[in-house]
């Protein structure tokens, strides 16, 4: 009860802000953008997908990492009053990750509305880049958290880890596996490169995509491997299932972090 | 009452309070003295919670606080720089409180009249006065109209007229029977609103008892003097 208490508080404190309308506008603009010039079918999807899995990461930590520095009264404040701490984490989280989602989704969800690409495609695909993009949003607002919790004095810190994560797991980590993969090409690599695509969380959601969209070739070589080496649906709940991992395991930590630490 | 038993807080490599141990029966009123950094506000912030002990134990009405919360419905707490959320306005804040605390008393509205803060409710926090911020803090320790009240520094920033006005409204406070705890680096503050006092230094207790006791003792006519003569006495 209080924790909702607590959301409705920020929420009305982050929409003053009109960030976050901007946030969704981008998505809005894109998506729109992408369904004008590339057909109602799934080429507008998957390039909405493409670049859900790069500005979603990027800003979930960032602004998941800002926003607790940026809060740091707001919990001074509430730790003083009778309010368990987890009540307190989960207000804080749910204050900054939901309207992120929800931005998301509208800012997604609108074009392929009106644009009727909701009829013409598979239901799934449409619900899958959704559900996706609401995962990823929680799961790297989560990371921002966590980083923010272990730099709680060090904003520069804090903010840079989480600039050269997304660097290293959206942008360089596709390179390294392909370096890998040219390197030792003539070893039997297939389940190392498994391993490899179930640590990156981006890389969890890509290959989510392309196996529904069946077009492996198009994004990466991890995902190849991966569509051949499971079928396609065995695939994705192995995806699905490392994704939820990777979303418990930051807030978690946070949880355990944010409990012990001293204001 | 209030228990502290064997308190031990470490940053890091640094001991900031060491082997304290303090009982504050209810309805007394303490001041706690020491030298900036000596562990006033870590102490308070303990009782609070806000920081974990690396050793020892707190008891308030003989119940450990320890990863308890509810405790907290019984005090109020003013920070020694109050620091709110920057966006909301006076009132949001003290409705988003009420609703944290879920025990609204009608001493809001008399703590408002009393500090003059009408003028300024519809105003966000982020356009306010240190002073009139320190108002705000005092308001939200009282207005729950908790047993036990802990003061950091509150005078610190206030004008001479609001300096005096909470001033009154804690004395009153006490003699209506509450716990009260309250540091300050004014003598004349302490000796004013406090019976019993603590002298920290360096993370320990030097001194915890009647404040005319510690007069008598040091040989002095006022506190400010006495407590002079104590911190030479320690770093000497």
């Amino acid at each position: 009860m209080k924790t909702l208490t607590i959301l409705k508080y920020q929420w009305k404190d982050l929409f003053r802000g009109k960030w976050i309308i901007g946030y969704g506008l981008i998505y809005l603009l894109v998506a729109d953008a992408m369904i004008r010039f590339g057909g109602t079918g799934p080429k507008a999807m998957l390039s909405i997908a493409n670049v859900m899995l790069l500005l979603i990461p990027l800003v979930g930590m960032i602004y998941g990492a800002l926003y607790l520095y940026q809060s740091r009264e707001f919990t001074e404040l509430l730790l003083a009053q009778p309010l368990n701490r987890r009540t307190l984490f989960w207000g804080l989280f749910g204050g900054v990750a939901m309207p992120l989602a929800l931005a998301f989704s509208l800012g997604v969800g609108l074009p392929m509305l009106y644009s009727g690409i909701i009829a013409t495609s598979p239901i799934v695909s449409v619900l899958l880049v959704l559900v996706l993009g609401n995962v990823l949003t929680l799961l790297f607002t989560g990371l921002g958290f966590w980083l923010a919790l272990a730099f709680f004095n060090d904003r520069i810190k804090g903010l840079g880890f989480a600039l050269v994560s997304w660097l290293f797991l959206a942008i360089l980590y596709d390179g390294l596996v392909l370096l890998t993969i040219v390197t030792f090409g003539d070893y039997p690599i297939e389940k190392p490169m498994l391993a490899l695509a179930l640590i990156n969380p981006i890389d969890l959601a890509r290959i989510t995509v392309l196996l529904n969209f069946d077009v492996s070739a198009l994004m990466g070589y991890t995902g190849a491997v991966f569509s051949r080496f499971f079928g396609s649906m065995l695939g994705m709940s192995v995806a699905a299932g490392c994704l939820m991992i990777w979303l418990g395991l930051p807030l978690w930590r946070s949880v355990q972090l944010f409990k012990k630490k001293d204001f | 009452m209030i228990t502290i038993k064997g308190l031990r807080k470490d940053f890091g490599p640094r001991t900031v309070l060491d082997n304290i141990h303090l009982e504050l029966p209810s309805g007394r009123a303490t001041g706690i003295v020491g030298p900036n950094g000596s562990g006033k506000t870590t102490t308070i912030k303990a009782l609070l919670g806000l920081v974990k002990p690396t050793e020892g134990a707190i008891y308030i009405d003989g119940e450990s606080v320890q990863g308890q919360w509810q405790y907290r419905q019984n005090i109020g707490y003013m920070p020694q720089t109050a620091r709110y959320p920057e966006n909301m306005s006076v009132n949001e804040l003290f409705e988003f409180i009420s609703e944290v605390r879920g025990n609204p008393t009608d001493n809001k509205a008399k703590l408002i009249e009393y500090f003059d803060l009408e003028p300024e409710l519809d105003k966000r926090m982020r356009t306010l006065s240190g002073g009139t911020r320190q108002k705000v803090g005092a308001v939200l320790a009282m207005m729950f109209d908790p047993r036990i009240l802990i003061f950091d520094e509150p005078t610190a920033g206030l004008d001479p007229r609001a300096s005096v006005q909470f001033k009154k409204l804690v004395h009153r406070e006490k003699e209506a029977g509450k716990t009260i705890l309250l540091t300050s680096h004014i003598m004349s503050e302490i000796e004013e609103l406090a019976d019993y006092l603590i002298f920290i230094v360096e993370g320990r207790i030097r001194y915890h008892g009647p404040m005319k006791e510690l007069i008598e003792k040091q040989k002095e006519q006022r506190l400010e003097e006495a407590v002079a003569k104590m911190m030479e006495e320690v770093t000497a």
